[in-house]
């Protein structure tokens, strides 16, 4: 198999096995959505409104939970060192750990969303644009979020850091993507509001890779 | 297969604070070098410049093979095997697991029997959590066997090992040397190799 994806495997494995992100991501993203109709109650008009937003900020909380350790944990353990010497160049290191890390949180999340939709009676429509925001929006998320984790690994407590540093770099997707389902519910076209996220989501998923791979190097270097 | 590793003057300095300049070595295929120091002298340091990890305040490090003559990092860096001080190993993934995904990682042989050379042949489907600090060790040896790196640089290679496993050690770099491979260790204990030694 080649060294991609033979990273890739990997990292999947070590996300599902005991003590993995990917569960944990899941039950933080369906705690989130059973938690906030029981506080705002059920005015079923104001919970279809607010639902594709907190669904949205939910999803990217669950993902940045096991953001953190993308790269830390390879890192601690001296892992990292020996990926970096193997044929696969740090960028590809980098996208297969996104990739892995979008597979394991950001498309599990999607899978789950449409079932999570339902607490916020949100129509089939907006059901189906929640969908797809989130399946072309969450990829930006990881890769955002490689940029960060790359940034903060050598930190101790770089889980504390890593939220304000792509937090604000996020707000773009759960604009467009939250806007995306408003715009459903208003019986309005979201293709706009998609399309910008998608084109969002392409940029990051290009881009990241290098930067991320530039900053792990520095960071072996240090 | 590299022909020579030579160092020119080399420096290497940690935010304010040199550790050694002027650096001069040169090992040849089949040799191996112990870089001996007290604790912070920079053994590592040098280890981690020589993996490209770090870049030298001064001077060259220069790969010379059938091709020719390379100080170039990168490059460098495909031609290693790495012992480093971490064992690089996942307490959820099965010794047998941890092996295959270096050995498709590295691009190398899935060599059935590196595990039997190891001692680790009965331990193949255990999680890597109940191996001992020595154990795990050799499961690391086992993950260098199966890069097969010709330049081998070694942090303590004889660290949480018992006797057995460090003439254990001492049979794969002989062995290794033997094969025409090169060798630079940073080690407290001589490397019994008829190697020279660097001293930092």
């Amino acid at each position: 198999m080649n060294p991609f994806f033979t990273l890739l495997a990997r990292d999947i494995r070590l996300a599902s096995r005991s003590g993995g992100s990917a569960f944990l991501a899941l039950s933080f993203f369906a705690l989130v959505a059973t938690l906030v109709p029981l506080g705002v109650g059920a005015d079923l008009r104001l919970l279809a409104r607010v639902g594709g937003g907190v669904l949205w900020v939910g999803a990217v909380l669950a993902a940045l939970l096991s953001l953190d350790r993308l790269f830390q944990g390879d890192f601690e353990d001296g892992s990292l060192d020996l990926i970096a010497l193997s044929p696969l160049p740090l960028e590809l290191t980098a996208l297969a750990k996104m990739l892995a890390h979008w597979l394991s949180t950001g498309a599990a999340l999607t899978l789950l969303s449409p079932l999570l939709a339902l607490l916020f009676n949100l129509t089939p429509a907006a059901t189906l644009t929640l969908f797809l925001s989130l399946l072309l929006g969450t990829p930006a998320v990881s890769a955002v979020g490689a940029i960060g984790a790359s940034l903060t690994l050598s930190l101790k407590r770089g889980g504390l850091i890593l939220p304000l540093i792509i937090l604000p770099l996020l707000s773009p997707a759960v604009i467009f993507g939250a806007g995306a389902v408003s715009l459903t519910l208003d019986r309005l076209a979201p293709g706009g509001a998609l399309g910008l996220l998608a084109a969002f989501s392409a940029g990051a998923v290009l881009l990241s890779p290098f930067a991320a791979a530039a900053s792990v190097r520095l960071n072996l270097g240090g | 297969m590299i022909t020579s590793l030579t160092a020119e003057r080399l420096a290497c300095a940690r935010g304010d604070r040199k550790l050694f300049e002027n650096l001069s070595f040169r090992v040849r295929a089949g040799q191996a070098l112990a870089v001996e120091g007290a604790n912070g002298s920079g053994k590592t340091s040098l280890l981690r410049l020589i993996a490209g990890f770090l870049s030298p305040a001064a001077g060259r490090l220069i790969v010379q093979d059938a091709r020719g003559e390379s100080d170039d990092a990168e490059e460098r860096g495909k031609k290693i095997g790495w012992l480093g001080h971490h064992d690089g190993l996942k307490p959820q993934l099965t010794v047998q697991e941890q092996l295959t995904f270096w050995a498709a990682l590295y691009r190398g042989t899935v060599n059935a029997d590196a595990l039997a050379q190891v001692g680790l042949a009965r331990q193949a489907d255990l999680p890597c959590r109940y191996l001992s600090a020595g154990q795990k060790r050799r499961l690391a040896l086992a993950r260098l066997l199966v890069s097969s790196r010709p330049l081998w640089l070694l942090d303590e290679p004889f660290a949480a090992l018992d006797t057995a496993g460090q003439a254990l050690v001492a049979q794969l770099m002989a062995r290794h040397c033997g094969q025409g491979g090169i060798i630079i260790a940073a080690t407290h204990d001589p490397l019994g190799l008829g190697n020279e030694s660097l001293k930092l």
